[in-house]
């Protein structure tokens, strides 16, 4: 992939209140060009807002927003040139496959011979081949997601901005989906800034992930870094699971599935604790238990059903064990 | 127990409209002597043309009116979208007789538009606005524009707006988003007004009468004078029989586009 030469974004320090509440606060960012960034947070956590400020329908209540180093603020969104897949798609109900993917070109008055070229390129992207006659209404919702991205890619925009473009699809199609975003973010080079409140669909897709928490960055980074290094609570219990541990006035997060467990007696590490397990829930591949240590606190632990088949039963008594590394210091 | 009520649909419905297209066939003669009168009598054929004429000018401009404060009201905020509506609906409640008669004494010769005009000296003769066409046409577009509202103004509160962000954001300019994205997707709020303004029209009798000062005679007020004073009731029955028709054929025609909104009704 060659590095696209526009769709640097910056977002400095910019604010949005609606009335008494701050949707968006002092958010500084740099997205880079040609980067999947996803936005992940819980819903009201201003995700949607700093999009819509991006793309020109909401104007910031202070800050500003530059692409490739000139401010956009001034710029009406029509103007803009940011392709958008909305949340619900919102294609254009009344016109075929093919009409609506070429309007952004129809709109810009374009040659014809350019038009239909550049909309069969993108059938065949977002693999639609045979579909151009038909109204949205005649698609399911994974091919009319594919049409609001084709129509979204097909003015070559610098940034392509996504807003839980996956929400409304089932979870075994929405996989599959992702799979293809990727790769289609691969092949064009465009600049991806992704919403989500799903944070497998932030760890499977991005490059960097961004999480938010009432209008603030909480932490950026890359997925492998977040999940490894949660900087604060939230951020190791929004991104995957995590357990808390409270040794000498500090927080410790440990994930289920860095803890060895082996029946009483049988472990060898440099942190080791017993209990007693309460509940054990089957997941197919894995198995949550829920261990209740000597202090009276829960830990989940996973377990790798397979190499521990028969292993494990409720209200046995267990050792828990972790090493250092496995531990990550939180702050506050 | 819907047997009753079905038996007295048809005694006050059905019957009395079987009686008249029978009549028309047998009064005062059996054959379609009536019908045939329509290709030959001048008279006739200029009422119904006359009839078509303002009913097209009326729906024209009502739906156009209608389109526009429709428009205006989804734009607006909810509480002043309440008031609007409060008002377009109060003006059902107001007799018709009392919004013509309205009309007569603000457009009239000695009306308040004229004398005002001639006073500060604009004409030096007072303008003809009623006792012609111009004055049936303004009296029934102004009867008819809440009737366009309505059909429209329900079409237009359930667009999506994302939508029209969707093609903004594509590019479109104001114009281009109206003309390409909501236009056509309030298409079949304007065949709903249309067909219904234009039906409603046909009908018209109080307004031609009074504010076209007898000089337009349309199919109603005609019908009316052949029953009540030349006791032609063959004639009016056919012309009864005709009207019906037009307008079992315009519904036909809205229960098409009604489909086509529901094709058109996005994700839901
Ligand atoms: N148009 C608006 N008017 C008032 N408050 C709003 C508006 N849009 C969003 N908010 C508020 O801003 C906050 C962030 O909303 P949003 O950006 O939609 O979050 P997210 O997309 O992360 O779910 C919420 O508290 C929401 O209620
Ligand atoms: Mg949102």
């Amino acid at each position: 992939m060659t590095l696209p030469d526009t769709g640097d974004l910056s977002i400095k320090n910019v604010t949005k209140t609606f009335g008494s509440t701050t949707a968006v606060d002092h958010v500084n960012l740099e997205v880079q060009r040609g980067e999947f960034l996803t936005l992940l947070g819980p819903s009201g956590s201003g995700k949607t807002t700093l999009l819509m400020m991006i793309a020109g329908f909401e104007d910031a209540s202070s800050g500003d927003i530059a692409l490739d180093g000139a401010s956009i603020l001034n710029v009406p969104a029509e103007k803009r040139n940011f392709g958008m897949v909305f949340q619900g798609y919102a294609l254009f109900p009344h016109m075929t496959v093919r009409r609506n993917i070429s309007y952004p070109l129809d709109v810009r008055k374009r040659p014809k011979s350019e038009i239909e070229s550049r909309v069969e390129e993108m059938l065949a992207l977002v693999q639609l081949e045979g579909f151009g006659d038909r109204l949205p209404k005649q698609l399911s919702g994974g091919q009319q997601q594919r049409v609001a991205l084709a129509r979204a890619l097909c003015f070559a925009p610098p940034v392509l901005l996504l807003d839980e473009p996956l929400g409304a699809l089932d979870k075994k199609l929405r996989i599959e989906v992702q799979a293809q975003l990727k790769a289609i973010h691969d092949r064009v080079g465009t600049t991806f800034l992704y919403v989500t409140h799903d944070q497998e669909e932030a760890l499977s897709m991005s490059d960097r992930i961004v999480i938010m928490r009432d209008g603030k960055i909480e932490q950026v980074g890359t997925p492998n870094e977040l999940y490894e290094k949660p900087r604060t609570v939230f951020a190791a219990d929004f991104l995957g699971k995590s357990n808390f541990l409270e040794r000498s006035e500090a927080t410790y997060a440990l994930r289920p599935e860095k803890i060895d467990v082996a029946p009483s007696g049988d472990l060898q590490c440099a942190v080791s604790v017993t209990g007693k397990i309460q509940t054990i829930s089957y997941f197919g591949a894995v198995q949550k238990l829920m261990v209740m240590l000597d202090d009276g606190k829960c830990l989940e632990v996973d377990v790798d059903i397979w190499r521990n088949r028969n292993a494990f039963s409720v209200g046995q008594v267990v050792d828990l064990g972790w090493t250092d590394d496995a531990v990550t210091k939180l702050e506050g | 127990m819907i047997l009753p009520f079905l038996a007295v649909i048809a005694g006050f419905y059905i019957y009395p409209i079987a009686n008249v297209l029978w009549l028309s066939v047998v009064e005062p003669e059996p054959g379609l002597g009536n019908y045939a009168a329509l290709f030959d009598t001048e008279s006739l054929r200029r009422i119904i043309l006359t009839t078509i004429r303002i009913c097209v000018v009326t729906t024209f401009f009502s739906v156009l009116f209608g389109y526009t404060i429709a428009y205006a009201m989804v734009h607006m905020d909810q509480r002043k979208q309440n008031l609007m509506l409060a008002l377009v609906l109060v003006s059902f409640w107001i007799s018709i007789l009392v919004r013509t008669f309205s009309w007569l004494m603000l457009l009239g010769h000695n009306g308040l538009l004229n004398n005002g005009l001639q006073a500060i000296g604009v004409i030096n003769e007072p303008i003809a606005f009623v006792r012609n066409e111009l004055g049936v046409l303004i009296g029934m577009i102004h009867y008819m524009i809440p009737y366009a509202v309505l059909p429209l103004l329900v079409n237009m509160r359930n667009l999506d707006m994302r939508v029209m962000r969707a093609s903004q954001n594509l590019g479109a300019t104001g114009t281009q988003t109206f003309l390409r994205v909501y236009l056509p997707m309030t298409i079949p709020g304007i065949v709903a007004s249309t067909i219904l303004v234009f039906i409603l029209s046909l009908g018209f009798y109080v307004t031609p009468a009074i504010l076209g000062g007898g000089k337009v005679l349309m199919i109603a007020e005609y019908i009316s004078v052949q029953i009540l004073i030349t006791l032609k009731w063959g004639t009016a029955a056919m012309l009864a029989t005709l009207m019906l028709f037009g307008v079992l054929g315009m519904l036909y025609v809205m229960s098409r586009f009604m489909k086509l909104s529901a094709v058109f009704g996005g994700g839901r």
